[in-house]
């Protein structure tokens, strides 16, 4: 009698194969790669001048300045590549904050389950009928002022006390302390997602016989979340990090083009095309300020749409959306 | 059904009591009164006007006084256009931005439909691909972006359409298109997906069985089910549409509820900022209300309970 062949078991291909098959994922990362590279280095290397605000104002691209420049006559090649920096740091930390919440909130809820996880669930429902953009516009117009009060207190107490370089340091925080309240609210406003998706994994998580395991060798409740679940949980986590961040960086720019968010000197793709659309009128076009902007923006973030859907295809294969 | 609906009205009534209570106070702990202008008003006057507005004493008695008028269906004045009511001022812009909202939404839920089930009906052929290719775009480019240039195509270079305003039909067509196309493309990519699942049922198979074209079967069988979860996803839609894009109505100079968002924040109009969330808040709780209604005449599996 012929031995019968086993039903050959297809092994479900692993999640970083199928993303290395996934052309479109990788030229996206590669992408994201090098503009976040050129974002940090380059405006390093350019020459101090083309930093400064001068005469020259509106002057369209040219051998001097690539990309041309603005109202305050600066150069667009290095506001362009600082507000990839604003932009892509606002998106990447707000994500990042999002990401500790909603995991933690979602391991907790999953793990303890029954009525605790019963009222965590309902708490997320009545979060999401809250209007979100709305919510984070008062959220920083609310939070602005009082960060701004703050580092002006540590400025002036370290010019008193002879800190220079501390008082430096808080000068320059002060153009940037929109960034910082931006950050945070929008981190505060955008991990419930995380927490939903995180959740779920954990409930499927919790029932397999390692976790009943580990309990049954005395692991504590922490412990296991710590060891056993967060290692199980990373690539998801992963994958709804990198579909956070275009949703960070929208909410962002959003805000920053009705000019609730990102302010002179700091500059973001948002503001930036605000600038470019305050000036566009027919009889004089004045391409550059918008057009540089917008595909450096749209391109990025069609980067992360495609990066974030391979890497779920690749690891989350029974969500649909 | 009766006890689900009620239930479902009590807990949305408490919902829209936490966000009005959380933007209320977090409006007025924001520093920089109504009343604060570049040129000081005298503090006798700033204290009689803070008085007429019910903005005085301790944020806790200003709470509770706003709280008092609303129960008794009173929005309050505005404080930045003087003696205009906030009901007024709201009854005044929301047209517009029903209207667009309302055209945008019928683009959205149809084109998306429509697009969506093509595409799992031609699943990995370049229409699937290409449709889907397109969808990420849409969503990848803001309105900000798109809005700027359907202007610098369609209505400067090849003159078909106007510029911006609001009034006219032709008016309409570019707004309603700015803001509807990434919500085609997340109707679209829900579409593809729910519809893939079903075609691949039971129910689906029968029908072809009997000798239905695929889309017939589609059409009369799969449609039905396949839509579920995005009308889940057309019920917060709709609320978001139609209280108005505060980009779109800026883009396109047109005087819609967006910028009354924006303008009250910026002017600590607290009670018109107040106004505009609640009607927010109110339309999105009776959409997924309407949505949980819908989904039982569509899914007799479905029992509502809660």
């Amino acid at each position: 009698m012929p031995e019968a062949a086993a039903p050959a078991q297809i092994a479900r291909p692993d999640g970083w194969q199928v993303l290395k098959r996934n052309r479109a994922a990788l030229i996206a990362l590669g992408f994201l790669a090098v503009l976040s590279l050129v974002a940090i280095i380059v405006p390093i290397l350019l020459p101090a001048g083309l930093k400064l605000t001068s005469g020259d104002s509106f002057v369209p691209p040219s051998s001097e300045h690539l990309l041309g420049t603005d109202v305050n006559g600066q150069d667009m090649l290095y506001r362009l590549l600082s507000g990839a920096r604003v932009s892509l740091g606002v998106g990447l930390v707000g994500a990042l904050i999002s990401l500790v919440i909603g995991t933690l909130y979602g391991m907790v809820s999953g793990y303890a389950g029954g009525r605790v996880d019963a009222v965590m669930m309902r708490m997320i429902e009545v979060l999401q009928s809250v209007p979100r953009i709305l919510f984070i516009m008062i959220l920083i117009a609310a939070l602005d002022d009082y960060v701004k009060e703050w580092v002006d207190g540590w400025r002036l107490a370290a010019q008193s006390n002879n800190w220079p370089w501390l008082a430096a340091a808080m000068n320059d925080l002060k153009a940037y302390s929109k960034v910082l309240v931006m950050i945070v609210s929008l981190g505060l406003v955008e991990w419930l997602t995380m927490a939903r998706i995180v959740r779920g994994q954990v409930l499927v998580l919790r029932e397999m016989t390692f976790v009943t395991a580990s309990r049954a060798m005395g692991q504590g409740s922490w412990g296991v979340l710590r060891r056993h679940l967060l290692p199980n949980l990373s690539t998801i986590i992963l994958t709804y990090l990198t579909l956070t961040i275009p949703a960070v960086i929208l909410d962002e720019s959003f805000l920053s083009f009705l000019g609730l968010g990102i302010e002179d000197p700091a500059a973001s793709w948002g503001s930036l095309l605000k600038d470019g659309a305050q000036v566009i009128n027919p009889l004089e076009s004045k391409w550059w300020l918008l057009v540089f902007p917008a595909l450096l923006m749209s391109a990025s973030l069609l980067a992360l749409n495609f990066l974030g859907d391979g890497l779920r295809d690749a690891f989350d294969p029974k969500s649909g959306e | 059904m009766l006890s689900f609906l009620l239930r479902r009205a009590l807990s949305s009534v408490i919902v829209i009591f936490c966000v009005i209570s959380i933007t209320f106070v977090l409006a007025r702990i924001t520093k920089g009164g109504p009343f604060d202008k570049e040129k000081e008003p005298p503090p006798h006057i700033k204290e009689a006007l803070l008085l007429r507005y019910k903005l005085n004493g301790s944020v806790w008695e200003q709470y509770t006084a706003y709280v008092s008028s609303l129960t008794r269906f009173d929005l309050g004045l505005s404080t930045r256009y003087r003696d205009w009511r906030v009901s007024e001022l709201l009854r005044q812009k929301m047209p517009n931005s029903f209207a667009l909202g309302s055209l945008a939404f019928v683009i959205a839920s149809c084109a998306g439909v429509l697009l969506g089930s093509v595409a799992a009906m031609r699943k990995d052929t370049w229409i699937d691909r290409s449709a889907m290719f397109g969808a990420l775009v849409a969503i990848s480019v803001p309105s900000f972006v798109s809005g700027p240039f359907l202007i610098a195509v369609f209505a400067l270079w090849l003159g078909w359409l106007p510029v911006g305003g609001w009034g006219t039909a032709g008016q309409m067509i570019l707004p309603a298109i700015c803001l509807a196309a990434p919500y085609i493309a997340y109707v679209a990519r829900l579409m593809r997906n729910s519809l893939l699942d079903v075609l691949k049922s039971d129910f689906l198979r029968t029908a072809r069985a009997k000798g239905l074209t695929e889309t017939q079967a589609v059409a009369r069988h799969a449609v039905k089910v396949a839509i579920l979860p995005v009308i889940t996803f057309l019920g917060p839609l709709a609320a978001h549409l139609l209280t108005g894009s505060m980009i779109v109505e800026s883009v396109f100079n047109i005087s819609g509820a967006g910028m009354i968002f924006v303008n009250s924040i910026q002017n600590r109009d607290v009670f018109l900022l107040g106004g505009a969330v609640i009607v927010y808040c109110v339309l999105l709780v009776l959409f997924n209300l309407f949505v949980d209604v819908i989904y039982t005449l569509l899914d007799k599996r479905i029992k509502l309970y809660a």
